[in-house]
């Protein structure tokens, strides 16, 4: 095998999260009375669960060693450092 | 064709990079989009910065954009994802083929030949999509200047400067075209790069169950792109 061998997940199932999570976003963005600060929390934990779903399943992270997951989560603070430290500038 | 086929099942596994325990093209793969999760943090950090450290107004997203139009190009994108997987599951089954009948089922197997043309298609239709829509925007006044003098958006942001973020659409414009038209070069690559595979791998069966290194490593890059118009779509069209 070119790859690790792990129990392989309900692909379409991930799939049907992924459609009716992505509905949901829309409803909630244009059909709800949700005020605006609830609101883009609410459309950003959608948006994290559905990347969390495709980097975990899709992408097989939640198989691979943790040396591998490192390589995709070590940019993410860094990224948040980047952000914060531009927003400290505007300041 | 059957020699080159036999060849690939006696081929051994493909050696682990020592240390990170994988192939060295998966391995590349992933430092490659390490980087790009800074190449695209930087443009949506960016984004984020200025318009929400901006005083005046920004457009309501659907006041401008065509939000249902880009929700079905997201779905559109979620399905390239799944017959991605697929098609990657297909051939760690050793299914070459492209549909094969199944005793007693309606529906046809699908093998890698038939799952991997559904992704190109999917992604060749999303970028198809962009760019329509890129049209249709640009038709309305929607430029990455801003909003085009004399254009029916530009009479809008006249008629309520609010909801059309009159004295922020230059700001709206270049964001806009920035993201989205960098996140469409990358999905252009990556149907560049799968129509390669198809023609030059995928139809002369050379992948097997013991070495699909292109799929998989061709696969993270999809996904990646999936992932990344997630976001996208939630922070330039839905907020």
């Amino acid at each position: 095998m070119a790859t690790t061998a792990h129990v392989r997940p309900n692909y379409i199932m991930i799939w049907l999260y992924l459609f009716v999570l992505t509905v949901v976003e829309v409803l909630a963005a244009f059909l709800s009375g949700i005020p605006k600060q609830w609101l883009i929390l609410i459309l950003i934990f959608l948006a994290v669960w559905k990347a969390l779903l495709v980097a975990l399943y899709f992408m097989h992270l939640k198989f691979e060693p943790w040396r591998l997951r490192l390589i995709f989560l070590v940019p993410l603070p860094l990224a948040v450092i980047l952000v914060v430290t531009t927003i400290m500038e505007k300041l | 064709m059957q020699t080159s086929t036999m060849i690939d099942a006696m081929r051994p596994p493909s050696p682990a990079e020592p240390g990170a325990g994988v192939y060295s093209n998966k391995l590349g793969m992933w430092v490659f989009l390490a980087s790009d999760v800074m190449f695209f943090t930087a443009l949506i950090g960016s984004y984020i910065i200025l318009r929400f450290g901006m005083t005046d107004a920004w457009a309501a997203p659907g006041a401008v954009l065509n939000v249902p139009l880009t929700g079905i190009n997201t779905f559109l994108l979620i399905c390239s994802s799944v017959s991605m997987v697929k098609a990657y599951a297909a051939i760690a089954d050793g299914k070459k083929y492209f549909l094969r009948p199944v005793l007693g089922k309606t529906l046809r197997d699908g093998g890698l030949k038939f799952w991997l043309l559904v992704t190109i298609l999917c992604g060749a239709a999303f970028v198809g999509v962009q760019v329509y829509e890129y049209i249709k925007l640009v038709e309305h006044g929607f430029t990455p200047a801003g909003y085009r003098e004399g254009s029916q958006l530009a009479e809008h942001a006249l008629a309520d400067p609010i909801k059309y973020g009159a004295q922020t659409g230059a700001m709206f414009g270049s964001t806009f075209f920035t993201m989205t038209g960098f996140h469409g070069f990358h999905v252009t690559c990556g149907v560049i790069a799968m129509s390669y595979l198809y023609v030059t791998k995928v139809l002369p069966e050379k992948y097997s169950p013991q070495d699909y290194r292109g799929i998989e490593t061709i696969g993270l890059y999809w996904h990646f792109v999936d992932l990344v118009w997630i976001i996208l779509f939630t922070i330039v069209y839905l907020i």
